[in-house]
């Protein structure tokens, strides 16, 4: 496997475990949020704003994986590394 | 220092959203009514939501960060909001403008508390128990720095993220597909600088208030 098919396959695996924690977390917000307002519906817009505030912290832990993925893409550091390693290999 | 053809993008649009800033503040205050319409009500509806926001995360202490964090969320809005419009780029979508947001929230929290607490400032820090304080001290210190990264990043991840997200799908399927996306777009732009607004707040006031 060459560097770059490498680059790929951590960047999917990555972004797609990194999805799951904050998709249960997420589904659990939203669903006990929307248990309060069943229950209490005059504090619906209360509980959306907190909602919607604690979703977007959820949400970033995902975004991290998606920073960490566009990193390995389009900006790894150890580009000119592997390519030099490349070389050798194919010498 | 050469500064990239990206970043000159970033600075252009950032001095946009600050004329456009600017020009709305000048039109929406030029001649005060005491029965305000159009603009000006427009304007104070905006400006009484932040600071309801404010006195009820901050308490009345909280009056006198009103124009700092009024300002942060009001060029965060309009940066993510200017994305939204084809051919824009959203200065937030770059990380030096998110970090520099990040560390002018960050730096000022410890400046808040080191002017109300003077020396004692570092009780923060110790936790509750004496014996167990170096390894909270480490701790601490460690999630003090990890709030300039969690900051700068969510912002930048979210904005950018999208410009990354509607590329590609322009790429994909031009018609109509990357309409759905943009309206999650302004969602999301609406949700981040409230979520920048609130966590500035959070993290000023919890440098404010007495060590637990």
């Amino acid at each position: 496997m060459d560097f770059f098919s490498a680059c790929v396959l951590a960047a999917g695996i990555g972004m797609g475990l990194g999805a799951v924690g904050p998709g249960i977390g997420g589904g659990m917000v939203v669903g006990s949020a929307l248990e309060g307002m069943s229950r209490n519906p005059g504090a619906s817009g209360k509980l959306l704003t907190t909602m919607f505030v604690g979703f977007a912290l959820i949400e970033s832990l995902a975004i991290y994986a998606l920073v960490v993925v566009l990193i390995i893409l389009y900006a790894n550091p150890y580009k000119e590394f592997g390519l030099k390693v490349l070389e050798h290999v194919g010498k | 220092m050469e500064i990239a053809h990206k970043d000159v993008d970033t600075i252009t649009y950032t001095w946009l959203v600050m004329a456009f800033l600017i020009v709305l503040s000048l039109l929406g205050t030029r001649g005060l009514k005491s029965m305000p319409g159009g603009l000006q009500n427009f304007l104070e509806s905006i400006i009484s939501t932040i600071e309801t926001m404010l006195s009820d995360t901050m308490g009345k202490h909280g009056k006198s960060f009103f124009a700092l964090i009024a300002t942060l969320f009001l060029y965060i809005l309009i940066s993510n909001l200017i994305g939204l419009l084809p051919g824009f780029f959203p200065p937030t979508a770059n990380i030096n403008t998110t970090l520099a947001l990040a560390l002018i929230v960050v730096v000022l929290t410890h400046v808040v508390g080191i002017k109300k607490h003077g020396f004692s400032y570092i009780k923060h820090f110790l936790g509750p128990v004496w014996w167990l304080s170096w390894m909270i001290f480490v701790i601490e210190i460690i999630s003090h720095f990890s709030r300039i990264l969690s900051l700068s990043l969510r912002l930048f991840g979210n904005i950018g993220g999208h410009e990354v997200v509607i590329m590609v799908i322009f790429m994909l399927v031009p018609f109509f597909v990357p309409l759905i996306m943009s309206v999650l777009g302004l969602l999301i732009a609406i949700i981040q600088s409230v979520v920048f607004m609130y966590l500035s707040m959070i993290y000023i006031q919890g440098a404010a208030e007495e060590a637990h």
